[in-house]
Formats: structure tokens, sequence, C-alpha cells
């Protein structure tokens, strides 16, 4: 019997078309985040191999630098914004549940109304959405869609935590998902494990203060636990990340860019060891001038990787991000 | 077979040469990894997964910061293959 249902019919590929990133105006070095805990600069670089990030502003928003990272990747796509017909965003520090920064985002920015939703994937919020979007694509369900990752993580930093106050930094990147007449976009390996749901965490559920008279509860951060973070990002990401590449059917060898969720200095140090890439291979180092910004470390680097040359357009990369939940997504993607 | 003490001592301080950089003969049981061999929390994180694959024995993220002294880390090993 043949089914009555028409298929939907999409791209037969999907590609990164464009990207663009926005980098708040504050410049934070460590001697600022240095006056609320004992620890020193040297302490904080040897540890994390950051020496700034960036701090958003009140006018700063998480809307306002979804936006102009937006605007950018339309640009650099060479769409205009009435293309897009699919928006998602990864975030864990918009501060409203409902409704979904996205709806705003796709109005504001001049797409009309397309469907847009955010989704809550922590450090690995980027790759998941990259990962829908390409489906979308492959789909037929959209044509362009458009992906940010956005945080403002000072918002949940503890500024007195001489373990994680120097770690986390804000703004936003984005990109462009599109067709693709030729693999652009590799299978992506993802997954999660919920049994380290508490490795890296909020330190305070929202309910509590609904109990709890207002001032008694310190307003939440981000928390973790540093080793279990560190030997799960590296020895378990490290497998994740080649099997992105067997499944791309990419050597190292061919790799010419990698671009990991940028946490940690120390982590990438020991993935790349831990990987054998090859010297040939850009590797992403954006955490030293803007620590860990979430969901947004990915395109916020892919964007400085082309914009200094390190990195060019049709390149081979390898992402990976991964981060609380715990929950990971690799795959490979030519370069805009 | 299980590893003896001084292959353990010996494994240990090829692993922490490896990683920290500091001279095998420096890596005595009564060291302290962090105070004396340079290896901090992140390095001891590795020193462990490349103990684990050396000696063949499973060391839990809780156990790790009870090692502090190369002796704790071959006594710890040496329970383990048992």
């Amino acid at each position: 019997m043949t089914s009555k249902i028409r298929p939907s019919k999409g791209a037969p590929y999907a590609r990164i078309l464009g990207v663009g990133g926005y980098r708040p105006t504050r410049v934070v070095p460590n001697e600022e985040i240095l006056k609320h805990i004992d620890s020193t600069d040297e302490w904080i670089r040897s540890r994390s191999g950051i020496a700034t990030r960036h701090w958003a502003g009140p006018d700063e928003t998480v809307a306002e630098m979804s936006l102009a990272a937006g605007g950018k990747a339309i640009a650099d796509a060479g769409i205009s914004a009435s293309d897009i017909d699919g928006v998602i965003v990864a975030t864990v520090s918009h501060f409203k549940q409902t409704p979904a920064i996205a709806t705003e985002i796709a109005h504001r920015i001049g797409a009309g109304m397309p469907p847009a939703f955010d989704i809550s994937a922590g450090c690995a919020g980027f790759t998941y959405g990259l990962t829908l979007a390409k489906g979308m694509v492959t789909d037929g369900t959209a044509r362009h869609v458009l992906v940010i990752g956005v945080e403002r993580l000072s918002d949940l930093t503890d500024k007195e935590d001489r373990a994680t106050a120097f770690l986390f930094g804000d703004g936003a990147g984005a990109v462009i998902v599109g067709p693709s007449d030729e693999p652009a976009m590799g299978p992506t390996v993802w997954g999660s494990d919920g049994e380290k749901s508490e490795t890296i965490k909020q330190t305070v559920s929202w309910e509590v203060y609904r109990d709890t008279p207002a001032g008694d509860v310190r307003f939440p951060a981000i928390t973790q636990e540093g080793q279990s973070v560190f030997r799960w990002a590296v020895f378990e990401m490290a497998k994740v990340a080649q099997e992105a590449l067997d499944a791309a059917g990419i050597t190292a060898d061919q790799l010419d860019v990698f671009i990991p969720h940028q946490a940690n200095m120390r982590i990438i140090d020991s993935m790349i060891k831990a990987l054998k890439l090859p010297d040939h291979v850009a590797v992403a180092r954006d955490v030293e001038t803007t620590g860990n910004t979430s969901a947004a470390s990915i395109p916020l680097a892919m964007e400085r990787l082309l914009a200094t040359g390190q990195a060019k357009s049709g390149d081979t990369a390898l992402v990976i991000g991964f981060g609380a939940g715990l929950v990971y997504a690799a795959t490979v993607v030519t370069l805009p | 077979m299980a590893a003896t003490k001084e292959e353990i001592v010996s494994g240990l301080a090829d692993i922490v040469n490896e990683i920290a950089g500091i001279p095998q003969e420096d890596v005595k049981l009564d060291k302290s990894f962090t105070d004396d061999l340079d290896v901090d929390s992140l390095s001891m994180v590795e020193v462990v997964v490349a103990a684990e694959e050396q000696f063949g024995v499973k060391i839990p993220d809780d156990d790790v910061k009870n090692l502090k002294t190369v002796g704790n880390a071959v006594d710890y090993i040496l329970a383990a293959q048992a």
C-alpha cells in the first residue's frame, strides 16, 4: 500500500554559510577578578589560560548581543534577514523561562514569523543547535536557519569563589545554516551522561526564591567539580571527537582546524595530546581573551580564527561542545 | 600479573616525569604531588588516568583527592590490583 502522505523535500546537504560574533565592550583583566578572591594572576593563567574576558554592561542584554551577532552572520552569509525561516537560540543565561528569546530575536532581526525556539544544552548548546538546523535544512522544513549561542555568564558567576570567579565571560556567536550541493557538515556524534548531572550546575533552583524571604539566599551561580569535569572533558571528549572524525571519514591529517568548546586552555591542550592532532591543525585558543562563554564559545572562536587568518573559508574543522548535563556534540564542518 | 611496589613507584615516576617534567629520581614515597612535585589538581587527573591505563586499575574521582603523596597512590594501586 502506498502512503498518502507527501514527504517534505529538503536540500541535498547543509552547510554553514556565514558566522558572526559579538563581544561586550568591557574587557575585564585578571587584576579586577583578584579584588574579590585570594589568588594570583599566575595561578589563574596556569589553571585556565585565561588573561581577560568580556563582561556585558546593562545595555548588552542577551537579546542585544544576539541581534548584533546574528546581523553579522546574515551579512557574512550574503543573505537577507527575510530569507531566514528558522531561529534557534542556545543559552543558559536568558532569565525568562518563557517565552523563548528566539521569537523576539526572529522578529527584531527582520525574519518575520519563522519557527523559533531556545534550547538548553549547556556548553554543547551551539553544536546541538547546529545539528537541529542541519536536519531542518535537509528535511526541507527550513532553508536558512539562524543558530545563536549567547550567554551573560557574569550574571551567574560567584565573584568570591576562587575556583570559578575568573572562568566565565559574556558574548554571542551566530551562524547561518543553509542549503549545499555537496556535503559540508558531517554526522553529529552526540549524547549525554545524566549520572554526572551534578558535576556542573546552578547552585540554587529558582523555586527556592519563592519560598525564602528576599535577600536570604544568594543569587545562583554556576559551580563545578573541577577534577571530574577535567577528566571527562579531556579523556571522554577526545574519544567523542575521534568518533566524529571517523564518522565524517576525515583523518587527523586531512583536518585543518580544531574548534573545541573554550572551557579552559588546559582542557584544550590535553585534548590535542589525547587526539594526537598534527601540528598543521589550527587550534582555537579564544579562551585566553574571552573566557568560557558556554554556548557562545564555538561560533565566537570560529569567527576569530577566520578574521585573523588562522583559518580560511573552505577549511575542514572539527567542532565539539561539551558541558553541563553532562551533554556533548561533535561534528566536522566546512568553514564558511 | 600484578605490579610490585617497586614497579609501581618506577611507573609513577615515569608518568610524573612525562606530565610535569619532574626528574624520575625525585618521585619518592613521601613526596606530596602538589607541594613537592609541581603536580596541580588538573595534572593530577592526567597522572591518575595514565596510572589507570598502565596498572589496569580504576581510580574514581572521589578517591583522587585522597592521593596526597606518591606513597598514597602506590598503596591505592597495590590494593586495587589485589
